[in-house]
């Protein structure tokens, strides 16, 4: 069974915007809600010049990245359109309003 | 887990309704005499009438009724008489007891038996668990107050209809549709109603943003007051509920107070009783718990790590239920959802899973003038969800071929138009071929509902030479209005003209065909007021738009509704909305604003100070007579501000789509050429348009003569002082293509060029498209128009000038001050887990 982590309440992540997350010894994490009031989590750098992809515009189940505007799909990371490259993903889950994410492989084994 | 205002039998009509004497048929005790356990109760008796001797407990004293409409009852379009599923006859005809009013409290596996409140033990061969959920309270100051009910059985409608006979406020906490089925009853019933909702969109479970706006709307429209984003702190009165108070402080009258925010899976007798619980009691594919004599169904269980809080699953577990008790083996499932709201004259249904994303394809249809939002979402050829909102005639249609996974490329272009529609592809012989579709519709055959135009009409102003979509428009008016038909149209054109169809004019983004001069005038013309009303207005392709759009109608709104419109962050780009300069480090840069370029020694030692404080690897003079520290991380961006704003400095906007800066040369304060004082006229000018929202970045420069030091002649507008004046210039552009300015004209005195730099911003942020910087507006629209706006047109002018100073009035608030102050903190701080990493493990 995965040691989910609590991370906080939906209400703690604007809609249609993002909040970074820090976990010792891994790389910056940005959480996504959706207008939609999905979350998803992603490893907060852009496949393309490692833009803080938390700080771009977040449109359908998409951000845009602030620095040169690539689109990234939350769901899996790809860039989308003509753009190639992929940032790696972090599992969440909700708990009625409570977000969940699994820790980070590397962390988890020195749990 | 108790019962909330439901807290035991008091009318403990408790009733025998049959006493079997000496059955001696394996007895089937069942827990809960509501949709579920009688259901099961059906399904048994129609497979095998004679297998168990049933009886039922029952907490509320009622025989079983249809508990969803109860929202009908409350609104009075139903009586109790009228919900009745199974009445008394049932019960007898089918020799099954009834215990009603007294609830199991204590179930003895080992002796297989239950106890009742009222004490009675009943012995067990079968024990079927259907207690259904409890709604779930919001643990607030003043929950348990009178007045403070729950919406989930009779006897929450009859507290509910004695209050409203009071009349006077109800408050309804939650907007789902538990909640909205509630405040619509109460309005009904005479009160005055309002609705908080934790979330910023209305049924947010079942509802995309966009839907939820148009139901929000509606309901705004009928009286209620809806608050979204609102978060309830307590509810106070003294000895009765009084009101309630939110998180930011506000506080809401109120005789009576509905919570509606959700409901648990009723388990605690389950779990007391030591069966396998997780969020429902778990139950296999035949409803059967950890021990093997005890069922559950309803909304008490877990399957497969799912619970349900609709009927139609719960149909499908019965049915499965049954079939395990009689030997035979379907197994359940899981189930597929589809809801719709029971509000009288508000059609809503969503069903599956809408929320987009990866791989999934969005249609959407929007028609305005009827109020209607339709979305269905397309994975691998095959419907995975579908919000609809206005007309919901389709929704089952759409349910069934999600349920049934049902290819549907062949008729993917027409699936938005309905059944009706699709099926007219089919019989034309072509339904693979939308063109082929529109080709085979009868000349008669209506293509824009809202202008009455026929396709006769169409193709015959198409073969007059109307070879564009807009021609279309302008000529028959075919799409004009709500353009839900465009795609008919344009196959139209494709069919008629094969491949001369000549594209229109560039749109605002691929989520509309409108162009940006389109959005503008409708945005003013129909007085929208919020994103989503835009696009719902103007049909957007999208749900929620796109990185280009977002930010362009954010703008346009800000612009037409100063003062009014809520600025909405998440539409900015990132520089505006941390009110800094990104760099390719993902840190920032910070430009404090300096008036016309001037500095004091207490400026430059705050920035000092900052530099060192934060460890700014760099400060470099900007070429906007400024200076720029750089390397600031996000988190440290507030307490910056905080810094720079102790010694009186404010935001530079060097990041925004805004007046940048004013660059000024030393003028005749010290020069020797000077003819003016264009320092000072240069500090002036940027006290008066410093702060302002513009299309896209404003510089502005004035020079004390025409040597031209400040460089004026390459700024957005600019100032030449002459000796009789100043020759003020505009739509100059350094950069790749530069441009020099027009000469717009020349004035007298100070007052007046100030003023003419007011109306031509103002000109600018009314009439430019967004990102369309002065110089490539001027070329577009001629330096004449201008000047006959801003020159000629004097009465035109003041207006102008005074719009732009009104839009100031709002918009000289100093943004680092306001985040300084703590606003927005959230967009600075990373998240703060409530525990450790590592502390906590799963259950
Ligand atoms: C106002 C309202 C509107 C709704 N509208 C819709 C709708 O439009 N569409 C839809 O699909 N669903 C709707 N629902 C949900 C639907 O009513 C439920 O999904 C359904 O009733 C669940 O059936 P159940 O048998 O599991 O629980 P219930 O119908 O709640 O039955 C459980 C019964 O068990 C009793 N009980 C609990 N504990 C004990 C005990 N220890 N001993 C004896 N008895 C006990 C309870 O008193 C209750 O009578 C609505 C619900 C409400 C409240
Ligand atoms: C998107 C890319 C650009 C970024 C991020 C950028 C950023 C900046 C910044 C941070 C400054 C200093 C801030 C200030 O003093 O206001 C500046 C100044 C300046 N930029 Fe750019 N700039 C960009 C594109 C351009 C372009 C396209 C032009 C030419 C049209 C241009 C011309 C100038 C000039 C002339 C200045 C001097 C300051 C002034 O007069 O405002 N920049 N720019
Ligand atoms: S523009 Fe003219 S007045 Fe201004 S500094 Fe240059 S020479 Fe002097
Ligand atoms: S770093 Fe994201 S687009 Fe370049």
């Amino acid at each position: 069974m995965t040691d989910w982590i609590d991370i906080g309440t939906l209400a703690d992540i604007p809609q249609r915007g993002a909040r970074t997350l820090q976990i010792a010894g891994e790389k910056e994490i940005a959480v996504f809600r959706t207008g939609d009031d999905h979350v998803f989590a992603l490893v907060n750098e852009c496949p393309h010049k490692k833009g803080p992809l938390s700080q771009g515009i977040v449109h359908g189940h998409s951000v845009a990245c602030p620095l040169h505007n690539w689109t990234i799909a939350l769901r899996t990371g790809e860039a989308q359109g003509g753009d190639k490259g992929c940032t790696p993903t972090i599992a969440v889950r909700m708990e009625g309003d409570r977000i969940l994410i699994a820790p980070p492989e590397q962390a988890r084994a020195a749990a | 887990m108790d019962f909330q205002n439901n807290a035991g039998p008091e009318t403990a009509s408790e009733e025998a309704l049959f006493m079997p004497s000496d059955d001696v048929r394996e007895h089937m005790v069942v827990v809960g005499n509501g949709m579920a356990g009688c259901r099961a109760v059906e399904e048994l008796l129609a497979r095998d009438r004679d297998r168990y001797r049933v009886t039922i407990f029952g907490a509320e004293p009622h025989v079983n009724y249809n508990r969803i409409m109860l929202s009908p009852v409350l609104a009075g379009e139903k009586s109790f008489d009228d919900i009745i599923i199974n009445s008394r006859d049932w019960y007898s005809d089918n020799n099954i007891e009834l215990i009603a009013g007294d609830p199991v409290t204590a179930i003895d596996r080992a002796g297989k038996t239950v106890t009742s409140q009222s004490g009675r033990t009943v012995g067990y061969d079968k024990l079927l668990i259907a207690t259904g959920s409890d709604p779930f309270i919001i643990p607030v100051p003043g929950k348990d107050l009178p007045g403070v009910i729950s919406f989930r059985d009779m006897k929450d409608v009859d507290a509910m209809l004695e209050a409203a006979g009071k009349g006077g406020d109800a408050v309804v906490i939650g907007g789902g549709l538990l909640g909205l089925e509630a405040a619509h009853g109460l309005t009904l019933r005479g009160m005055k109603v309002t609705v908080i909702h934790l979330m910023d969109t209305l049924m947010e479970r079942q509802l995309d943003e966009a839907a939820g706006w148009l139901l929000k709307s509606a309901l705004e429209g009928r009286g209620q007051t809806i608050l979204t984003g609102a978060n309830t702190e307590s509810i106070y009165g003294d000895g009765k509920v009084e009101g309630v108070r939110l998180k930011d402080g506000r506080e809401i009258p109120a005789s009576l107070v509905v919570m509606a925010v959700g409901i648990r899976p009723s388990t605690a007798l389950a779990r007391e009783a030591g069966l396998e619980v997780d969020r429902g009691i778990r139950v296999d594919d035949h409803m059967v718990t950890s021990d093997p004599d005890i069922l559950a169904v309803g909304e008490c269980v877990e399957h497969d790590g799912n619970v349900y809080g609709l009927v139609a699953p719960l149909w499908e577990m019965c049915r499965s239920l049954a079939d395990g008790l009689t030997d035979r083996h379907s197994g359940y499932k899981g189930s597929v959802t589809s809801t719709k709201l029971k509000v009288a004259g508000l059609d809503v249904f969503s069903a599956g899973d809408f929320s987009g994303g990866e791989g999934c394809e969005d249609i959407v249809l929007r028609d305005a003038s009827r109020g209607i939002y339709k979305r269905v979402v397309v994975r691998n050829d095959r419907i995975v969800g579908a919000v609809l909102y206005g007309d919901t005639v389709d929704g089952g249609w759409y349910f069934d071929l999600l349920k049934r996974e049902e290819d549907v490329s062949g008729i993917r272009d027409l699936l938005i138009f309905g059944q009706a529609y699709a099926a007219l592809g089919a019989s034309g012989g072509g339904a693979l071929d939308p063109k082929a579709a529109v080709a085979a519709l009868s000349d008669d055959a209506e293509i824009c509902g809202c202008n009455g135009v026929a396709k006769g009409q169409v193709v015959a102003c198409i073969e007059k030479g109307a070879c564009s979509l807009d021609a279309v428009r302008a000529t028959c008016k075919a799409s004009a209005s709500c353009g839900s038909c465009t795609g008919l149209v344009e196959n139209l054109l494709s069919v008629v003209l094969g491949d001369e169809v000549q594209s229109g004019p560039k749109t605002l983004c691929k989520c509309t065909s409108f162009t940006h001069d389109d959005v503008r005038r409708e945005i003013v013309a129909q007085n929208m007021r919020s994103i989503p009303e835009v696009m719902q207005l103007l049909h957007w392709s999208t749900p929620d738009g796109c990185s280009s759009c977002r930010p362009a109608l954010n703008y346009y709104l800000l612009c037409a509704l100063p003062g009014e419109y809520r600025d909405d962050q998440q539409s900015r780009f990132v520089n505006e909305r941390m009110h800094a300069n990104i760099q390719k480090d993902g840190t920032y840069s910070v430009v404090p604003r300096m008036w016309g370029g001037l500095t004091s020694p207490r400026e430059l030692r705050a920035i000092a100070d900052v530099v060192e404080k934060y460890n700014a690897p760099m400060v470099k003079v900007t070429g906007g007579q400024r200076l720029d520290i750089f390397g600031i991380r996000k988190e440290d961006l507030p307490a910056v501000w905080a810094d720079l704003n102790a010694a009186g400095m404010v935001s530079g906007h060097a990041y925004g789509k805004s007046l940048r800066t004013v660059k000024t040369c030393v003028g005749s304060e010290w020069c020797r050429f000077g003819t003016q004082d264009s320092t000072g006229l240069g500090v002036r000018i940027e006290r008066m348009t410093w702060g302002s929202w513009m299309p896209h970045k404003f510089k502005i420069a004035a020079s004390g003569c025409p040597r031209n030091c400040a460089e004026a002649t390459i700024k957005d507008f600019g100032v030449v002082c002459v000796d009789s004046g100043y020759e003020l210039h505009v739509g100059g552009n350094g950069g790749i293509h530069v441009r020099a300015t027009d000469l717009l004209c020349k004035v007298a005195t100070e007052q007046e060029a100030l003023d003419h730099c007011a109306a031509f911003i103002q000109l600018y942020r009314e009439e430019a498209r967004y990102l369309e910087r002065t110089a490539p507006w001027i070329e577009r629209v001629g330096v004449d128009y201008v000047k006959s706006r801003i020159v000629e047109d004097e009465a035109g002018r003041e207006a102008l000038r005074s719009r732009f100073l009104y839009s100031q009035s709002f918009s000289q608030d100093d943004p680092w001050a306001q985040r300084a102050a703590g606003a927005d903190s959230e967009l600075h701080q990373p998240l703060e887990p409530p525990m450790p990493f590592g502390a906590i493990a799963a259950e």
